[in-house]
């Protein structure tokens, strides 16, 4: 039987084994905060470069914003609904139902309505772009493309950038609607509110500040979902094997990504907005 | 001219390639060989400017192409047809759509004549055009994937040299020939400069005007087939034992020469 410190790295002795095995682990973390850091800078100066690949763009959007309108608008309309059921028991109790719209609108428009609709787009979009650029990757279609002068940043990762910096917000909008029209229904007919108090209620929190957030959020998340998906799939390695796991990392460091970025909107630009909430 | 000079390549810590040089003039047919994992196809992804050397030049017509601007490699790209392992070709296009696929994105020609173009490219590389051209690459075998890889590289860049990474590897012997054939035609009719890497000896042997073995990343033998025959390098012998022997048990069963 080999000794003891053989497992653990020789004469480096336990905690030596541990160290470098973190030492190793943030230089990889350094290095893969690095890449992902230059390529989106990438595919960010890509957008105001030609050619602009019109057609691929628009399938694109129709594959994105088309393909996961069902999810989000089943999303928007379970979620919208049980948040309303569950306030409106709590409003009751204060004889506040009246604001249930109220609360509705702000939670749904500003922070739940984005942050769902994020998280949804993450799962099954990124899943497919880095699955799809690693499978182009790992059978050299990448390379081939190089090789005929075309840059695949330009042809395969700006199309998807820009259809989701259109597609989220856009399904944001109709995740919100819906989610508020489910709020709408419960309040109808399990809270007893009235539909013009319900309405007036809604209208009275769309204002400038939660409009702008709950547009803001849509947008980084779009450059999230495009950055990561993207480069995890272009620097997939390992065959099939590779890909499968570099889709799974995908989903993974979207939908926490999208949480973290989420926070961080919510307190930078809620402070700044501060007089417009 | 293509030359690689004094290139050496590491991926993290396993060294790739050591101290490589050698040349290919135009016109010239050169096969890259040696053992899988030798480093044989990363030379073929340097000269395209895929890769860069840590150490050493790799020159096209002169110019080192790690040293350019990406906007001039895909210029000299342009000049250098590629047949990727396995063709390489688009999935999600059809075969037509593939062989037209570099004037379709670089060319402001209508469809009508893309198409025109690729049927013909595809009856050059031997294929039935009204069979093949609505395929998908997933529909064709390996061989004629490889021609249509053929094709639209020739297509592509009406290239000044052409490069093919492992072109027989997996296919039969029939489609084997029939790749082989399609390369020396190519390389008679156009005179273009041609940089094949394989392991598959015998198809070397039979293409080729010049020899380059690569072993464990390092050239070890560079010369005519005459020098290669009579190599006492005892890893180019090691790399050819194998085949030797099996050639000679083939012709002790009286096989080949016995219809």
């Amino acid at each position: 039987m080999a000794p003891a410190a053989t497992y653990y790295g020789g004469n480096q002795g336990k905690e030596g084994c541990i160290l470098s095995a973190i030492n190793n682990l943030l230089k990889h973390w350094a290095y893969e905060s690095q890449g992902l850091f230059f390529f989106s800078l990438r595919m960010l100066g890509s957008l105001v470069k030609r050619p602009f690949y019109f057609t691929e763009t628009m399938e694109q959007m129709y594959l994105i914003g088309v393909g996961s309108l069902f999810l989000v608008v089943l999303t928007g309309a379970f979620s919208g609904q049980g948040f309303a059921l569950a306030f409106s028991q709590e409003l009751a109790a204060f004889g506040a139902k009246d604001y249930l719209g109220r609360i509705m609108s702000m939670a749904i428009v500003r922070e739940l309505g984005p942050t769902l609709t994020g998280l949804m787009v993450a799962a099954r979009v990124a899943s497919g772009i880095t699955a799809e650029i690693g499978a182009m990757k790992s059978s050299n279609q990448i390379d081939a493309m190089v090789s005929f002068g075309i840059d695949p940043i330009r042809k395969i990762a700006r199309p998807r950038l820009i259809s989701l910096m259109i597609m989220v917000p856009v399904l944001t909008i109709v995740c919100d609607a819906v989610a508020i029209l489910g709020g709408w229904i419960i309040g109808l007919f399990i809270a007893n509110v009235t539909s013009t108090m319900y309405w007036s209620s809604v209208v009275y929190k769309l204002n400038f500040g939660n409009m702008f957030m709950g547009i803001l959020k849509p947008v980084c998340f779009s450059f999230v979902i495009a950055f990561i998906s993207c480069y995890l799939g272009f620097t997939s390695k390992g065959g099939t094997k590779g890909v499968g796991r570099a889709t799974t990392n995908s989903v993974m460091m979207t939908s926490i990504t999208i949480l973290i970025v989420n926070f961080l909107i919510t307190k930078i630009v809620g402070n700044m907005l501060k007089g417009y909430l | 001219m293509i030359r690689l000079e004094g290139v050496s390549f590491s991926y993290w810590d396993k060294q790739v390639l050591k101290n490589v040089s050698f040349e290919v003039a135009d016109s010239e047919m050169v096969v890259v060989m040696g053992p899988s994992g030798s480093g044989k196809s990363t030379v073929l992804r340097m000269i395209l400017g895929l890769e860069c050397p840590s150490e050493g030049k790799v020159l096209i017509d002169g110019q080192n192409i790690c040293a350019m601007k990406e906007r001039d490699k895909r210029e000299i790209r342009k000049r250098i047809g590629m047949v990727f392992q396995d063709g390489a070709l688009f999935d999600s296009l059809t075969v037509g759509e593939n062989v037209g696929y570099y004037l379709l994105e670089h060319t402001g020609l209508s469809w009508s004549e893309i198409a025109g173009r690729a049927e013909e490219m595809l009856g050059f590389v031997g294929l039935n055009p009204d069979e093949v051209g609505d395929m998908l690459p997933e529909e064709l075998s390996g061989g004629m994937r490889r021609r249509v890889a053929i094709g639209r590289a020739l297509l592509s860049t009406n290239p000044n040299a052409m490069l093919y990474d492992e072109p027989t590897t997996g296919l039969d012997p029939m489609a084997t020939q029939n790749v082989l054939n399609l390369i020396t035609k190519l390389h008679q009719e156009k005179g273009i400069a041609s940089v094949i890497v394989t392991h598959q000896i015998a198809d070397a042997l039979e293409i080729a005007d010049r020899f380059v073995v690569i072993h464990s990343g390092e050239v070890v033998f560079d010369g005519s087939l005459d020098e290669l025959r009579s190599s006492q390098e005892p890893r180019v012998v090691d790399f050819l034992q194998p085949f030797r022997e099996s050639a000679e048990r083939v012709q002790a069963k009286h096989f080949i020469n016995n219809r």
